[in-house]
């Protein structure tokens, strides 16, 4: 379907206790390009993105059937570490999550816990993250003041630009700009289209227009099953399941 | 305008009852300070007891409340912060950890003296430790492990999930992300702990009665296997043993002010740590 895919969900089940929240998802995400994921509330979205840095195993009473590729390995094998996957696939989350420490060390934060220590390293690598993530004119004088004086936007950015100082491959976004302003909401739009350049990217959004802005290809979640998967134009101009069509203009949701 | 008055009525009830708890506080501070403080002095501070206890000073039994509660201290936040940890961030979720926490509850409930009699069966006799510094820092240190664990516990708890969930995203492992993200956040938590810890263990006989105390000892510990006089038992023992009752007496309210003080001090300082580590980033 496409040019190279980075990963890849392979027949997913997922279970919360006994209610099955995933239902058989398969699904290529294309490498370098914007996946969205939309669909109603409750419809797996989350939950799904959540598998593919294999957060879900933080959650006490899951289970999981299935297969999840990344660079065509199974990321799932038990003989895998989560860590080392997390630090390939880095997440953005629905509220913006700062540590409450200063900016500087947020930033720092994941280099540290793999184990760099080369201070010069470490600042220069900080710079870069907050120029990749557009917010380094708004900080650079205040390094170190705490992170959670900046607004909600801002905040939003900063997480951003932590996961990209690990050098993560892939980044998932679980709603990214859910509790944000319009105008911070657009800021971080243009910075994921910029992104795509370099990193695979997964975004799960319940905004269509969002979806449609920044996506390549879009996947409709519904009832934890995936109805439609597609170039985003295609999805939103020409659906084919009637349900995408009724979600997409509106008539449930 | 009925339904007024009756509101009034019982703001007045809620206004009294908290007024008549300010006013007993009030009582114990002033009977403690005004009987206390005729024999507070520079010399009472800082001098061994003469003349069976009627001359002389009480600074044996402050430094020896002094090494007890550090001792109960350094024996039981360790233990207790570790024991917090598990049960919050490793143990799996469910019946066994229920059946853990109400044990540790029901720890809490045990009576002081029983923990003396079990200090001196296990401490004094079956290790060997003696009357001691040791048995009875071992002893209270028992005693306030449940109260240092359900406060880590909750400080633990309290920590936002979210931020757990930034620092695993990062590649961060579980050890990494208590140690660096946990802890620190649930530090003023803790430290409350150990604030309430402090002012229970120096105020406790019962567990040192058997384990620790002594009525007089000449000078100072000097080791921790030595017996060592300590405020509260030096009160109880002026109260019940010797001939100089009036003088004794004087000499118990001196102490009880010096126990009051020592409490609201380390009170006051781990409660200005905490106040300052809670500012640092907000």
């Amino acid at each position: 379907m496409f040019k190279q895919v980075k990963m890849e969900a392979k027949g997913i089940n997922f279970f919360y206790g006994k209610a099955q929240a995933l239902k058989h998802i398969s699904l290529e995400i294309p490498k370098n390009q914007v996946t969205a994921i939309i669909g109603p509330s409750g419809c797996g979205k989350s939950t799904f993105i959540r598998l593919l840095n294999r957060m879900n195993e933080l959650m006490p009473n899951t289970a999981l059937t299935g297969k999840i590729l990344l660079d065509e390995a199974d990321i799932l094998d038990p003989s895998i570490d989560a860590v080392a996957i997390r630090r390939r696939i880095g997440m953005v989350f629905q509220k913006p999550n700062p540590f409450p420490k200063s900016i500087f060390d947020n930033i720092a934060y994941g280099l540290r816990v793999n184990g760099i220590k080369d201070k010069d390293f470490i600042r220069e690598k900080v710079e870069t993250s907050l120029k990749k993530a557009a917010i380094w004119e708004e900080v650079k004088d205040r390094l170190h003041e705490s992170a959670l004086k900046l607004s909600g936007g801002q905040q939003q950015r900063l997480c951003i630009a932590r996961c990209l100082a690990v050098e993560t491959e892939v980044i998932l976004f679980d709603e990214p700009c859910a509790s944000l302003d319009p105008i911070s909401t657009s800021k971080i739009e243009e910075l994921i289209m910029e992104l795509k350049k370099n990193y695979t990217i997964v975004i799960v959004t319940h905004n269509m227009q969002q979806a449609a802005r920044v996506s390549d290809y879009t996947a409709f979640f519904l009832l934890g099953e995936l109805i439609e998967f597609g170039k985003t134009q295609d999805i939103f101009t020409a659906p084919k399941d009637r349900r995408t069509e009724a979600y997409i203009t509106g008539r449930f949701g | 305008m009925k339904t007024k008055h009756i509101q009034n009525l019982g703001f007045l009830c809620l206004f009294l009852c908290m007024a008549a708890t300010l006013f007993f506080l009030g009582l114990i501070i002033y009977f403690i300070t005004s009987r206390g403080m005729r024999v507070i002095s520079w010399e009472f501070l800082t001098q061994v007891p003469r003349m069976s206890m009627t001359q002389g000073g009480v600074a044996p039994a402050i430094v020896g409340t002094l090494y007890l509660v550090l001792g109960a201290i350094l024996f039981a936040l360790p233990l207790g912060l570790a024991c917090a940890i598990y049960l919050c961030e490793y143990s799996p979720k469910g019946f066994v950890v229920n059946i853990i926490r109400i044990s540790i509850n029901n720890l809490a409930g045990v009576p002081s003296v029983v923990f003396g009699l079990f200090g001196l069966a296990v401490f004094v006799k079956f290790f060997h430790f003696g009357v001691s510094i040791l048995s009875g820092s071992l002893t209270l240190g028992i005693l306030v492990l449940p109260l240092i664990i359900s406060s880590a516990q909750e400080a633990l708890i309290a920590v936002p999930q979210s931020i757990r969930e930034a620092s695993f995203s990062l590649g961060a492992t579980r050890w990494g992300t208590i140690k660096n993200i946990v802890l620190p956040n649930a530090l003023p938590g803790i430290l409350t702990g150990v604030i309430l810890s402090i002012g229970r263990v120096a105020g406790e006989t019962a567990p040192i009665l058997f384990t620790a105390a002594a009525f007089y000892i000449r000078g100072y510990p000097k080791s921790v296997f030595s017996e060592v006089m300590a405020l509260p038992y030096h009160i109880y023992a002026l109260m019940t043993e010797g001939t100089h009752r009036d003088e004794q007496t004087a000499i118990a309210y001196g102490c009880s002010l010096i126990l009051l003080f020592l409490v609201l001090f380390v009170s006051g300082l781990a409660i200005y740590i905490r106040q300052k580590q809670r500012s640092q980033h907000v």
